[in-house]
């Protein structure tokens, strides 16, 4: 028996941009953060005049930030133009449906029991914590320009002169930026093992599909209710 | 004009009573002007103001505190408006310096609240106990809750010195037992002026007053209620060290060679750039040095909450409910090192319950490829 695949363009370009832009710069936000809340003792024998590397990591940490700035917009755009796996209506939970396959994925995925969902983007929990992913970014932004606020004459984070009043001064500020960061390391964990989970127990090229866009995905899959349309409705029972 | 300049002297009046000069006290418009920022036509009109009316009345108030903010200001380095507001001459009523005690101290007080409705500054040093009824700081029979009440209703302003009167400092730590209240949080109505800082720094005292006094208003205040002119600013943004920190030259303990070579306090747990304070221009005792300038971190005197933000001489505070010696740096690595020790655990136990569904996967793969050679002959 041949079981046939079919070859699904999934993530478009603009997506893969976005995704791999916003690695780099989440990785870069978070060395060169660690280093900023505890810097490197470097001995040196310069004078202070000639070294500038502390202030090169600051400013390599604002630069990511004004990276990760952009690509959240272009990929926030892209979730009302994209395709239906870029779409925000795959990320945020918007009713009892979308709880329940998180449920399901729960079941299956995560505590490995008896069970069964079908997808061909991310499944329903993927999409959900990249929602929670998108709300700790926004956290980052306004507690990381909150910060930014007073040493800038540029509108935009002066606009978060507020923050520091909202959370009860700088220290309390600096204090969630430097917790939240912390949930980031535990997402690109989680993140990256669930990853090869999906393209070792799935075999349909989940690491890949990043770099070109395609899964490949068992043809029956697409008539099941679950991916043909939210009108179609089964719970799976096992 | 003129008839209330002969009842009532001007500061120049009080000023040259005292014994100084008119040099003096054109050098003090001078300095008072620089620090409030305004630009050299302000000069004239410090000068102008000071010669021209006569002293505001204030009433200085005195509750949970310990009088740093009284001595920083009568030892700010050019004492004039200090010698003025509160010497016998000019003070209304100040339990500290006050010539007057008991009824006739009381009785003072009331004649400037009745006679100077409207047009007297309330001067508060210190918070006030709000628990079981205000019994923890009482004053001739009189809470303190009850006596800023009183005092409060017709002020023209109200300028709460030191950290305490602004947000609570020690006494509002934790666990906070006489639930000691800021200012700001019992007074409506009345513009209040917060000067933090444990003290503030003695110019910036005077500096607030002479503003009141020659423009008749309150100085520019940011949104926390704060003098832009002394507190727009982080102790780390106008610190000399502050090339130390671009460069990544850090004291690492404060008997090391980084520490005499002047570096930068921020590993050793100077808040400074948490803090907003005039402290990295104005200094303190005549301009001679600040915390930072004496080798010590800054501590944040001027910020809420400096007492329960952990340990001066760390940058991170302890993660409150984990113990004595956590932080958020040590709860993440163990959160992080939970996760990758979690995904480890689920791998293993995937492939050991997913390993018969892979078994199949490959068997079925084997067969459609067997299957294809045979369509292919």
């Amino acid at each position: 028996m041949i079981r046939r695949l079919r070859r699904v363009y999934v993530w478009e370009l603009p997506v893969r941009i976005c995704h791999w832009l916003m690695a780099l710069s989440i990785v870069a936000l978070i060395i060169t953060g660690i280093l900023i809340g505890n810097p490197l003792a470097i001995q040196s024998q310069a004078e202070a005049s000639q070294s500038f590397w502390f202030g090169s990591i600051r400013f390599t940490h604002f630069l990511a930030a004004y990276v990760l700035l952009g690509v959240i917009i272009v990929r926030v755009y892209w979730a009302f133009v994209g395709n239906k796996y870029a779409s925000w209506r795959a990320l945020i939970p918007r009713n009892s449906r979308f709880w329940r396959r998180i449920g399901r994925v729960l079941k299956t995925d995560i505590f490995l029991m008896k069970g069964h969902y079908e997808c061909i983007g991310h499944n329903a929990l993927a999409g959900f914590s990249y929602f929670i992913l998108f709300l700790l970014i926004v956290l980052m932004f306004i507690t990381g320009f909150g910060m930014y606020a007073d040493m800038t004459t540029w509108w935009l984070p002066k606009s978060f002169i507020w923050v520091q009043d909202l959370f009860g001064g700088d220290f309390a500020v600096r204090e969630i930026h430097h917790l939240t960061m912390w949930l980031f390391v535990v997402f690109i964990v989680v993140h990256l093992y669930l990853v090869l989970y999906h393209d070792q127990f799935e075999a349909r090229g989940e690491t890949s599909s990043m770099m070109n866009g395609y899964k490949f995905v068992e043809v029956e899959v697409f008539d099941s209710p679950e991916v043909k349309g939210e009108e179609v409705v089964e719970e799976v029972v096992e | 004009m003129e008839t209330s300049t002969k009842t009532k002297p001007t500061y120049y009046e009080e000023f040259r009573a005292k014994g100084y000069s008119r040099r003096d006290f054109m050098k003090f418009c001078t300095l008072i002007a620089a620090y409030l920022g305004l630009e050299t036509t302000g000069v004239a009109q410090v000068t102008e103001a000071l010669m021209s009316k006569p002293r505001v009345p204030v009433l200085w108030m005195h509750f949970q505190e310990c009088t740093c903010c009284s001595e920083s200001f009568i030892r700010s380095s050019h004492p004039m408006v200090a010698d003025i507001i509160l010497d016998k001459i000019s003070l209304d009523y100040t339990e500290t310096l006050m010539a007057a005690a008991g009824h006739q101290a009381e009785a003072a007080m009331e004649k400037t609240i009745e006679e100077y409705a409207g047009e007297y500054v309330l001067c508060v040093e210190g918070s006030v106990p709000t628990k079981d009824g205000g019994v923890y700081c009482c004053i001739g029979g009189k809470s303190a809750l009850d006596i800023l009440q009183h005092t409060a209703q017709k002020a023209k302003a109200i300028i709460a010195w030191g950290s305490c009167a602004c947000n609570g400092c020690v006494q509002a730590a934790k666990p906070n037992p006489t639930e000691a209240t800021p200012i700001h949080k019992l007074v409506r109505g009345v513009p209040i002026i917060k000067v933090p800082g444990c003290p503030p720094i003695g110019e910036v005292m005077a500096g607030v007053l002479v503003h009141l006094v020659t423009f008749g208003r309150i100085p520019e205040l940011d949104r926390i209620g704060r003098p832009k002119a002394f507190y727009s600013k982080r102790v780390h943004d106008t610190c000399y060290r502050r090339p130390f920190y671009d460069a990544g030259l850090f004291v690492e303990s404060f008997d090391d060679a980084n520490a005499k070579k002047g570096y930068c306090l921020y590993k050793v747990g100077c808040k400074g750039p948490t803090t907003y304070n005039a402290c990295g221009v104005t200094k303190w005792n005549n301009s001679t040095s600040f915390p930072i300038q004496s080798g010590h971190g800054c501590f944040g005197c001027s910020e809420e909450n400096f007492w329960d933000n952990g340990s001066f001489y760390a940058r991170i505070p302890n993660f409150p409910g984990f113990g004595i010696e956590s932080n958020v740096d040590k709860i993440g690595a163990i959160i992080a090192g939970a996760s990758a020790a979690g995904v480890i655990a689920h791998g293993v136990a995937s492939a050991v319950k997913k390993g018969r569904e892979n078994k199949e996967m490959m068997t079925r793969g084997r067969a459609a490829a067997d299957e294809l050679k045979n369509l292919n002959k």
